[in-house]
């Protein structure tokens, strides 16, 4: 009898449906998206230093320019953050409903 | 309208309105309500107190001096919330589990709870914040001074208004710092008060940014023309500058102390940094929105030599506007006062749990934990902290003449905290980084940034002017600017660079050339690994713990009421029943400390615990120990093993010996009554016979020989069973001397076989197998011979077949040479064959009148030989085994 009640309940190891799979390397690809977003910062913010400036006699770059620039850097970047912050959270919202699941902050 | 007196009004209104706030803040959480209050903006808000009334005054005057480049200061930051993911996350997660009160409590307690590196950072975090304070007097004083110069009275002294605003600020932050004494548990009312500070500084800069764009430059369009035709209006940034100065804010940000209070040890919740990532980023973009405009027109506007640093005030009161200027100045005193505080309460925090308390609890020595009011002593230490650190600023504002650009002081704080870093990250992402290479590298980078920035930018003249320009004693390529002869690089570069770099390096090979202790082997394993495991290292055992001591330190700690609400809802949460003094559990003494360490700090709030409860707190050092100490008593044991085994080993023999000894007696006994009664039976007979010879009248001539032949017979029998005896004796003790000869076995048989038959009445007839009898021996022949000679008259004896024959054979059986003597008789009876070879024993009637020694003193003989003598059973008649060893043969060839 009890062997019967073993067979019964030997499918039922976790194993993760398509779906959660799908799920948790969506999660590791935003984490790595997040691990890059510093790097593509620092990159945006190196390139002003390529830029002519007064002393090589080229033309320099007005400074409302530069401020365009680095302003719009620096608002890509938040915009990015923010992306992340709301896909982190519904990710994590969703994986807090599945107990399975291992859990977003790791 | 705007006078000195008004302004100071505005101020204290400003500064009760924030402790209203802070109260009403308080309140509410303390009902547990204001669900606000824990939210992302407030956290975020929080984290504002970044931008200080440098930002607030500064960036502007850096703008008109060299354009983008006070953009850095923002970037930096901004990067480190970017990359929360990496960095941030992990810190607060850590500073969460393992309860970190301080920046210098989190390097100490990552490097093995070293309080010596705790001091270490504490110090480097007093140093670097003496500037930043510095920084902050001048600023509050610089706009003091532009509305005293607006003001018609006139009653402005300098020097006089900074030791006040010092003075008031030191109040300030004692009051609003040290109001409770919780350093861990959040403080709803501060961090709210602070965020309102950001609300109002934001808003103040924006205000002024749009009044500038809109109000004086008439739009964004006439605004960008203006800022390009101005005389900063080209891109023009040092690269060095640039690089150095993105890294430098972001090592900054996250190792100031006060960013780190707000940071770590403010969170209550690290999603809230999932919000805070692109929210503090965007405060900051916000704060230098207008940045660059307001210099522009500060610029174009005012004379030639105003100070660019305030253009954030004058350049509203220039245009009339002075309720702009007003708020602007709140602004910028919001700026100062939210850092101030802040820096207080993070800085007095670290002095007294890593300066103060150990001290005291060393001088208070075992009874520390229930004696003197901690709580008095903790808050004094505090207030008095705050108080040094506020004079520190003080003197070093005369001492640098606050003159120097406030941009340039910052920097030199930010340069200064920045020495932490390598010893931070690398204990957050490096197991193999160690308290030596912690220490070390904060040395070097201390020493350096002390040694080429600190002293060099007080004009006071610590350092001579010759120093600065060859060296000291003269080795130019130790001058403080230009290290290794290198020279022309920016003052701040070449500090951050060498400083930052040697730090580092020093780091990493004092790490690798280290060993650490296995406490910091944990707790590095802890740190870097701290999202597989975010346990508390620590764990209590209170076996030992009096609730009672517990009860009145605690009470000290905390206050009566609250100690004591504390431990009856503990007692109510293990039995159910308030009104008694809880078990000290191990769960129940580890929320005990947790919130102890909430108003002494964590190491102090360990210690106290760990003397009441008497060290019985299980660290991996104690483990270590108890290892050590099982370790040792299984030694221990071990060799008491040994020696109970060799005891009863020794028992055992003595016991054999004894029985031996015992069965020795016996068979002494046993042998005296037998030689008593061997040697009564012939002396009976000789008495009686000699008795009746000397009594008996007229015996004839014949019978008086036959008696005597009687007497001499058993005179001889005597003499014969002495003489066995004797050499049964000789044989025994191993007193024989042998007289080794060389013969052949044959004729040793001869001799034997001739002498055991001679004048035998009873004949029984040898067989020998002559050609295996060829054996050369080296022996006693004599004593070989007797053994010979007893074997076969024992078989002339006692065989008791019809035509007597004994065989005798030789073989080489196994390395040894073996003689066989069988009869043909009936031989020995099996339950006979074992006694046959002891003394006395004789197989059924004396017909003989042996003594029964022979077969004794023949087994005797071939022991001393070397060999032996056996029984062979199973052989058709008694048959006797003589063997020797074939040694004796050898060694004879």
């Amino acid at each position: 009898m009890s062997s019967a009640g073993d067979g019964k309940d030997r499918p039922s190891p976790v194993r993760p449906s398509l779906f959660l799979e799908r799920q948790s390397y969506r999660r590791r690809r935003l984490a790595d998206a997040a691990r890059l977003l510093p790097f593509l910062g620092a990159a945006m913010l190196a390139l002003p230093l390529l830029w002519p400036d007064d002393s090589e006699g080229a033309e320099p770059l007005t400074l409302s320019a530069a401020m365009f620039y680095i302003f719009a850097c620096w608002g890509a970047l938040i915009l990015i953050s923010v992306v992340f912050g709301i896909a982190a959270r519904r990710l994590a919202a969703r994986e807090n409903a599945d107990p399975e699941a291992e859990t977003w902050q790791r | 309208m705007a006078t000195l007196n008004v302004l100071i009004l505005v101020c204290l209104g400003y500064v009760v309105l924030l402790f209203s706030v802070a109260f009403a803040a308080d309140r509410v959480a303390a009902r547990g309500g204001g669900k606000w209050l824990r939210s992302p903006l407030i956290y975020t808000l929080s984290l504002s107190i970044y931008c200080t009334a440098w930002t607030f005054y500064g960036a502007v005057g850096n703008a008109a001096r060299s354009g983008l480049e006070f953009v850095t200061i923002y970037l930096g930051p901004t990067l480190v919330m970017v990359s929360w993911w990496w960095g941030l996350r992990k810190l607060v997660r850590i500073g969460r589990s393992q309860r970190v009160t301080s920046i210098a409590d989190l390097i100490s307690s990552r490097y093995g709870k070293s309080n010596t590196l705790a001091v270490c950072v504490t110090i480097l975090a007093v140093l670097g914040g003496t500037p930043y304070i510095a920084l902050q007097l001048q600023s509050i004083t610089l706009s003091f001074s532009i509305f005293a110069e607006a003001d018609p009275t006139g009653l402005y002294r300098e020097g006089s208004s900074v030791f006040w605003v010092a003075a008031g600020l030191a109040v300030f932050a004692i009051l609003f710092g040290t109001r409770n004494l919780d350093a861990n548990e959040r403080h709803h009312g501060v961090v709210t008060a602070i965020a309102l500070e950001s609300v109002v500084k934001l808003f103040a800069l924006l205000a002024v940014g749009i009044f500038v764009v809109w109000g004086v430059a008439g739009g964004l369009g006439p605004m960008l023309d203006q800022i390009d035709a101005s005389e900063i209006g080209q891109w023009h940034v040092d690269a060095g500058r640039w690089t150095t100065f993105i890294f430098l804010s972001a090592a900054a940000f996250v190792c100031l102390p006060r960013m780190f209070q707000v940071m770590v040890v403010e969170n209550d919740d690290e999603s809230h940094l999932r919000t805070a990532a692109w929210a503090f980023p965007l405060y900051l973009l916000l704060m230098s929105l207008f940045v660059v405009p307001i210099a522009v027109v500060g610029l174009d506007l005012l004379p030639e030599g105003s100070n660019p640093d305030l253009f954030v005030l004058t350049v509203p009161l220039s245009q009339g506007n002075d309720w702009l200027a007003m708020l602007s100045f709140i602004g910028g005193f919001s700026s100062a006062t939210s850092m101030v505080i802040v820096t207080a309460m993070a800085l007095s925090t670290m002095v007294s749990n890593h300066l103060v308390m150990p001290i005291w609890l060393n001088t208070q020595e075992g009874t520390a934990s229930v004696s003197g009011d901690v709580r008095t002593i903790v808050l004094m230490a505090r207030r008095v902290s705050i108080a040094v650190i506020m004079a520190l600023g003080y003197f070093y504002y005369r001492l640098s003449g606050g003159g120097a650009a406030l941009a340039s002081i910052g920097l030199v704080a930010f340069a200064g905290i920045s020495q932490i870093l390598p010893a931070l990250v690398g204990g957050l992402f490096w197991r193999g980084a160690t308290r030596t290479g912690a220490l070390v590298g904060l040395s070097v980078g201390f020493f350096l940034w002390i040694y080429t920035l600190l002293l060099p930018g007080m004009e006071g003249g610590i350092i001579p002017a010759s120093v600065i320009e060859h060296g000291p004693f003269g080795w130019g390529w130790l001058r403080p600017q230009a290290l290794f002869g290198i020279e022309g690089i920016d003052p701040m570069v070449h500090t951050v660079m060498w400083s930052l770099s040697l730090n580092t390096i020093a780091f990493c090979v004092a790490s690798m050339l280290s060993f650490p202790s296995p406490l910091e082997r944990l707790q590095g394993a802890q740190f870097v690994n701290v999202f597989d495991h975010s346990v508390s290292a620590r764990g209590w055992t209170g076996s030992v713990a009096q609730s009672e001591d517990l009860m009145i330190m605690t009470q000290r700690i905390l206050g009566t009421i609250p100690a004591q609400e504390f431990f009856q809802a503990e007692a109510e949460r293990q039995n159910g029943r308030p009104g008694r003094l809880p078990e000290p559990t191990p769960q129940f003494l580890e929320r005990l400390e947790r919130e102890l360490s909430g108003s002494v700090g964590a190491a102090t709030a360990h210690a106290m615990i760990g003397q009441i409860v008497g060290g019985a707190s299980v660290s991996v050092e104690d483990l270590l120990a108890v290892a050590d100490e099982s370790a040792q008593m299984l030694e221990y044991s071990s060799q008491l093993e040994a020696k109970s085994a060799e005891l009863s080993r020794t028992a055992r023999q003595l016991r054999e010996a004894n029985a031996k000894l015992t069965q020795v007696s016996m068979q002494k006994d046993a042998f005296l009554s037998q030689v008593s009664h061997e040697l009564r039976t012939p002396m009976t007979s000789i008495r009686a016979f000699s008795e009746i010879m000397r009594d008996t009248e007229g015996l004839s001539a014949e019978e008086q020989t036959r008696y005597a032949a009687i007497i001499h017979d058993e005179a001889l029998r005597l003499t014969r069973l002495l003489d066995d005896l004797l050499d049964l004796s000789v044989l025994e003790s191993g007193q024989v001397s042998l007289n080794m000869g060389e013969a052949t076995l044959s004729d040793v048989l001869n001799r034997a076989v001739s002498s055991a038959l001679a004048g035998s009445d009873r004949k029984i007839g040898v067989r020998r197998v002559r050609a295996s009898e060829r054996i050369p021996l080296h022996t006693d022949l004599d004593r070989l011979g007797q053994v010979f000679i007893n074997l076969i008259s024992n078989a002339q004896k006692y065989c008791d077949a019809v035509e007597p024959v004994l065989t005798i054979s030789a073989h080489d059986v196994g390395g040894q040479v073996v003689i066989d003597f069988i009869d043909n008789g009936d031989g020995i009876p099996p339950e006979a064959q074992s006694l046959v070879f002891e003394k006395f024993a004789r197989v059924g009637p004396d017909k003989a009148g042996g003594a029964g020694l022979g077969l004794a003193i023949c087994r005797e003989i071939m022991q001393r030989l070397g060999g032996e003598v056996t029984y062979l059973p199973g052989q058709g008649g008694a048959a006797f085994r003589v063997s020797l060893p074939l040694a004796y043969r050898q060694a004879a060839q």
